[in-house]
């Protein structure tokens, strides 16, 4: 089996002690990197790894902090930690179970863009976990991991705490740091992007959770190991969140390029009640939905390959959708999740989302009309390049990769 | 000079500064590009998706650097893949813009159709309907039918009360956040906001009262729909039933332009009233904004207590009479005073009613005086704001000292303008005894004590201290000087100083360097102008005056003395428009007409004159002043007066220097100015009117007033038992004067809290805010309620002027909390 670079509390009890951790020779890499390493040396470590955003957008990280103008402080680094996707929880089992990986990578991430303060942005419904953040937090600057002239270094750190209020849109980044700064979860104009006019109007760099929990791994036990695992272009493993009509659904640690079939069958145990596969969600609700045929189940699953299925590989939260489950049924799910979750900003997310839920409610009561699935399309493609930000965007996915893909699932609930 | 971008807009070529954003330049090209949340006064937020256009640019080659060329030699032009929007995008050179294409025309297709989803059918009953952005634009680009299915709207509240002023309507919001923007950005009042997400957004307000801004009818100009609505005008006609008719405000001494929409309605008789004010674009003067004290102050012209027949006292009562008659006893009294008639006139009268009164007066070789509200005349007539000056103009390296005026009270615009200012970085100093709203926007606040004021000058004049160094050095500067806890000599002192300053620092003589008096009246400059000088001694002159003409002006409200010295003149003409103290001891009232019941030109204490003209008929028989005085002097068979304003105008653009020129005629020229607005641009600026009668000429400085008037001494503060206070005077907005007699909505807002006082002190004295309290001055007994203010001076009594508390220079009153007994037993 190959070694688990993120959930590694699964193979190591208690990790999420500190002592525990320390005694796993944690938080080694965080002193060799304050005292032995230069800022651009770890971003350049962090180029080599290859290694992209775990969050969904597949970004390059060391590119990422490379944005950072060296002539505008203070820089910041924000971890995203707002994970609300649907089908996706694998940030959670980092933070509940693995904490201290996660934190001395956003340590590492401080260091290497210069960051002084640097914070956590905890969606709502974790705040059990935030509060036992503030202790973990508390714990390392007693033990002189955090504060000021780290390690007789001039380098001081401080990392804070924040809780949003639970709303998805504050997962989007500028929508995050507009939440931090006490106003309205809404998303900013861009330009000017984060790099640059960030938290605080200051240069800053956003992460997402797993990503950072990959660099003590990487500036501890080096890019070649890193990069042993997974594919050249999408180097390193994944945790992939299987849920859905699966029997052993739950996050998977695999190295990037396993196909869907290895995920589902393999580690998923195939269908619940063995029927049969219908469809595959790559990347929550956010997706489109990829028909279970031979050709998508033996898709490698990284950043390159599953574009040719006409979906993104996004934060890999793979729900699994079988024979029993109407279609229709499924996009009336997520439409109402956008609709509930839409900030209100732009035109065509607030009120578009409004009107598709209302036809979708329509559709799955066997109130509508053929001719509702033909404006259902309509609104969503209404919608579609017209958005303010990715929310409104990726409403429309499952809508329209559903009526493309999966008509006669709709046309079997409404009127002839 | 900015450098010019060259781009095509619909095929059409356009030139314009870089920076410029593809919505303005298309603008100025007299391309439409639809917007709803864009204003071209706020910061773009390309939230409502309406200005979405095709926007192109040349391709370059990304190994070499060099643009791509096509076969035929021209640039090739590379389209997103995204349409954009044009209100945050700024021009490049060689762009490409296409808002006539069917992808585009689609877009803005889809985008109206989504707003029209939950919006409601509100057309027939809605304000806005006729002057409404959705609607015009749902004309123009929008889908005839929707599909979106009737009984799947959303609901949301309607008439939410934002406040007193503002009603808000929920379901009618489209979200485009002009209203917040422009409250947190502009008016610096962050007072209203979002609430929840989706579809549920909704306009919320902070504040209590809500929606707690001077500012806040602003608002409902901009709002693209009717969901900001005014409780003043509301339901009150529709726009193609009014005319618009351009005036000026008359509650302060910024001059804004506004325009009155009148209409003729059965309820009133047939007659033309007024319905609404709203600006009138002048970005020299108001940009195209109003605070709400001009906005809905008109009502006092309609108001049942107006004297609209001329009133002749006999038998101790007065009695209605004719005009022939009133003019027949007041010619013939004045004929027999002479020498002897002391003619007093205030800054509430127009240019052509000061010159013809002057005239009037020297023709009979009287006395005339002006009764300011304020001293310093003398001086700002010298080193006044010259031609070319314009305050949204300042910015950095420039400075402004505003000396013992609470601008954000006394003269709201300046306080806009000047916060503006400020953020594009001049430097302000405020100056003042007390906290007031500028200071966070100062970069030097400095604090002296009521009494201290010409230490505090001295020491600017000296130009050691930083701010004092920041003012000697900066480019322009300018001065605003007020009265706050003056009376008239004290203002005058300070005037000098600041006078003395600027002379010292050679801010003078050059635009937007200069003083600027802050006025209580809106022509108290013109009547500086116009030669007019107040009495050395007003209680002798009436005192020894056979008869006196009193017009605009009352001296028996400002103190005891002054009733007692008119008591005392033979026979007294007032010419006003209520009952007044001063109308109280009259032989003769003449009724006069209110500023929209005629015309005539005003100078603002940046020296502007401007123009206003009639926009209904005079109430019952009022008439405007000039005409008042004109007919006393046809009875009198004097000569040289002229019948209409225009040519009164021309005689005194004639006669004194610093009008020559100058005409009716040319006052009346506008010319383009920026933003664009209009009825058919109201999607784009608001409501706010089109300025096409005339954006007023800032007067020369005269020559012939050269020389330095007498500096004249601060007065010492009165001397104050144990157990008295010093009050002094100090203005504020929302007052009892007559402006916002009858604006019912306002009523709250304006309260009855005549003087304030310093936490400490109230909670001395066992009170707190909102509770009665009795105080003694000389010999008067009155009562008001109290006001608590951190921000103010401890030991010190603020009473507020024209709350019925007749304080206008600081005095020694006593304060007594009346007991609940004491009220029984009375």
């Amino acid at each position: 089996m190959s070694d688990l670079y993120l959930l590694r509390h699964r193979q190591t009890q208690g990790l999420n002690q500190l002592k525990t951790y320390i005694a796993e020779g944690g938080f080694d890499t965080w002193k060799k990197v304050v005292t032995k390493l230069k800022p651009e040396e770890v971003t350049q470590q962090v180029k080599d790894s290859g290694l992209r955003g775990r969050g969904g957008a597949g970004f390059p990280t060391g590119t990422k902090w490379s944005f950072l103008p060296n002539n505008i402080w203070p820089h910041y680094v924000v971890a995203n930690a707002d994970e609300s996707e649907p089908g996706t929880f694998k940030d959670r089992e980092i933070l509940e179970m693995n904490p201290y990986q996660f934190l001395e990578g956003l340590m590492i991430a401080s260091y290497a863009v210069q960051s002084h303060d640097s914070y956590i942005y905890f969606r709502g419904e974790f705040a059990q976990i935030a509060t036992r953040f503030n202790e973990r937090l508390a714990e390392l600057t007693a033990q002189g991991l955090l504060g000021d002239k780290l390690f007789g270094t001039d380098y001081a750190l401080r990392l804070h705490a924040h809780l949003g209020a639970g709303a998805y849109i504050c997962g989007e980044e500028t929508a995050l740091l507009e939440s931090i700064e006490g106003r309205l979860g809404q998303p900013r104009l861009r330009p000017p992007f984060p790099a640059v006019v960030g938290l605080f109007d200051k240069p800053t760099v956003i992460n997402n959770v797993e990503t950072l929990t990959n660099l003590p791994i990487i500036l501890g036990k080096g890019v070649s190991y890193f990069r042993s695992q997974g594919t050249e272009k999408s180097p390193g493993t994944k945790i992939f969140c299987l849920s859905g009509r699966v029997k052993n659904p739950g996050n998977y640690e695999l190295p990037l390029g396993t196909t869907f079939r290895e995920l589902i069958f393999k580690h998923g145990g195939g269908i619940l009640n063995d029927a049969k596969i219908k469809a595959i969600m790559p990347a929550g609700a956010s997706s489109s939905l990829i028909p279970a045929t031979d050709t998508a189940l033996d898709t490698p699953m990284d950043y390159e390959s599953v574009p040719a299925l006409g979906a993104q590989l996004g934060s890999a939260s793979v729900i699994i959708l079988d024979e029993t489950v109407n279609i229709s049924d499924l996009v009336n799910s997520t439409v109402h999740f956008f609709k509930h979750e839409s900030c209100g900003k732009c035109t065509p997310c607030r009120e578009g989302t409004y009107w598709m839920a209302h036809i979708t409610d329509r559709i799955v009561r066997g109130e509508a009309s053929k001719a509702d699935i033909d404006l259902l399309k309509a609104v969503a493609g209404q919608m579609q390049n017209k958005c303010f930000c990715a929310l409104g965007e990726f409403s429309i996915s499952a809508v329209l990769s559903g009526i493309q893909q999966f008509r006669a699932d709709f046309e079997a609930r409404v009127e002839k | 000079m900015d450098k010019l971008i060259n781009l095509k807009i619909d095929g059409r070529d356009v030139s314009v500064p870089a920076g410029t954003l593809v919505v303005d330049a298309a603008k100025l090209a007299g391309i439409t590009i639809p917007v709803f949340c864009y204003h071209p006064k706020l910061e773009p937020v390309g939230m409502c998706r309406m200005c979405l256009v095709d926007i192109g640019r040349p391709a370059v080659d990304r190994a070499t650097g060099q643009p791509m060329l096509n076969d035929d030699g021209t640039p090739k032009i590379t389209f997103g893949p995204k349409l954009e929007t044009a209100c945050t995008t700024p021009v490049s050179e060689g762009m490409v813009v296409w808002g006539a294409t069917e992808k585009v025309m689609a877009a803005r297709k889809d985008v109206l159709e989504f707003l029209l989803t939950s919006h409601p059918l509100d057309c027939p009953v809605c304000d806005k309907g006729g002057e409404c952005p959705l609607q015009n634009q749902t004309m123009a680009f929008g889908p005839g039918e929707s599909r979106f299915l009737f009984d799947e709207k959303n609901h949301l509240e309607k008439h939410v009360p934002l406040g007193d002023l503002i009603y808000l309507d929920r379901e009618r919001c489209i979200q485009c956040a002009r209203c917040v923007r422009f409250s947190d950005q502009l008016a610096g009042d962050p007072v209203i906001g979002f609430y929840d997400r989706g579809r549920q957004l909704e306009i919320v307000t902070y504040s209590e009262p809500g929606f707690d801004s001077i500012f806040s009818g602003n608002t409902t100009d901009i709002c693209p729909v009717g969901a900001l609505t005014t409780v003043d005008f509301r339901f009150g006609a529709r726009p193609w039933e009014m005319s618009s008719s351009s005036s000026i405000c008359t509650h302060c001494s910024v001059g804004c332009n506004i325009s009155y929409s009148v209409r003729r309605e059965a309820k009133s008789k047939g007659r033309c009233v007024v319905k609404r004010v709203l600006p009138r674009q002048n970005e020299a003067v108001n940009e195209i904004w109003i605070c709400d004290k001009g906005r809905f102050g008109y009502h006092y012209a309609e108001n049942p207590e107006r004297i609209t027949q001329p009133l002749i006292r006999k038998d101790g009562k007065f009695v209605p009479a004719s005009w022939e008659e009133a003019i027949k006893l007041v010619s013939s009294s004045f004929k027999a005073a002479g020498k002897k008639l002391v003619t007093l006139a205030s800054g509430n009268l127009a240019n052509e009613d000061l010159f013809a009164l002057k005239q009037f007066s020297a023709s009979l070789e009287g006395k005339a005086f002006h009764l300011p509200g304020m001293g310093g005349a003398e001086w700002t007539t010298r080193l006044g704001l010259t031609p070319g000056s314009n305050l949204g103009a300042l910015g950095k390296g420039n400075a402004v000292l505003v000396f013992a005026s609470d601008l954000h009270e006394e003269a709201p615009i300046w306080w806009l303008r000047l916060k503006a200012a400020a953020e594009r970085g001049a430097m302000v100093i405020v100056a003042a005894a007390r906290q007031t709203r500028l200071d966070k926007y100062a970069s030097y606040t400095l604090r002296y004590e009521y009494g201290q004021e010409e230490k505090a000058l001295k020491e600017l004049i000296a130009g050691k201290s930083e701010a004092a160094k920041a003012f000697a050095s900066a480019a322009d500067a300018v001065i605003f000087y007020g009265s706050d806890g003056l009376d008239v000599q004290g203002s005058a002192a300070v005037a000098g100083l600041c006078a003395e300053l600027l002379v010292k620092t050679d801010h003078f003589g050059r635009p937007n360097n200069g003083l600027v008096a802050v006025w209580p009246s809106a022509n108290d400059q013109g009547a500086a102008e116009l030669g007019w000088q107040p009495s050395a001694d007003l209680v002798k002159d009436l005192t020894e005056s056979v008869a006196s003409y009193i017009c605009a002006a009352d001296p028996a409200g400002i103190s005891a003395e002054l009733a007692a010295a008119l008591q005392q003149s033979g026979f007294v003409v007032v010419q006003d428009f209520f009952m007044t103290e001063t109308a109280r001891l009259a032989n003769v009232i003449l009724p006069a007409a209110a500023v929209m019941e005629r015309e005539g030109t005003l100078v603002s204490a940046e020296r502007r004159v401007q123009r206003f003209y009639a926009a209904v008929k005079p109430l019952g028989e009022s008439k405007a002043d000039y005409e008042i005085v004109t007919a006393i002097a046809a009875a009198m068979e004097l000569k040289g007066f002229p019948a209409s304003a225009a040519e009164i105008f021309a005689a005194i653009a004639a006669s004194e220097p610093a009008f020559s020129g100058l005409s009716h005629e040319k006052l009346a020229q506008s010319e383009k100015q920026w933003p664009i607005t209009g009825r058919p641009d109201a999607y784009f600026s608001g409501t706010v009117v089109e300025n096409k009668d005339g954006l007023g000429v800032t007067l020369i400085l005269s020559t012939t007033k050269g020389g330095s008037p007498t500096q004249v001494k601060l007065p010492e503060l009165p001397k104050v038992e144990k157990g008295a206070w010093l009050a002094v005077p100090v203005t504020r907005l929302y007052d009892h004067g007559a402006a916002l007699r009858g604006a019912d909505s306002m009523q709250n807002r304006i309260g009855n809290r005549g003087l304030s006082l310093h936490p400490s002190d109230a909670s001395k004295l066992g009170v707190k805010a909102g509770d009665t309290i009795n105080l003694s001055l000389g010999n008067q007994e009155l009562t008001t309620e109290v006001e608590v203010d951190p921000g103010q001076p401890q030991g010190v009594v603020l009473v507020r002027r024209s709350m019925g508390l007749s304080v206008s220079a600081p005095v020694e009153i006593t304060l007594r909390v009346p007991a609940a007994a004491e009220s029984e037993i009375r």
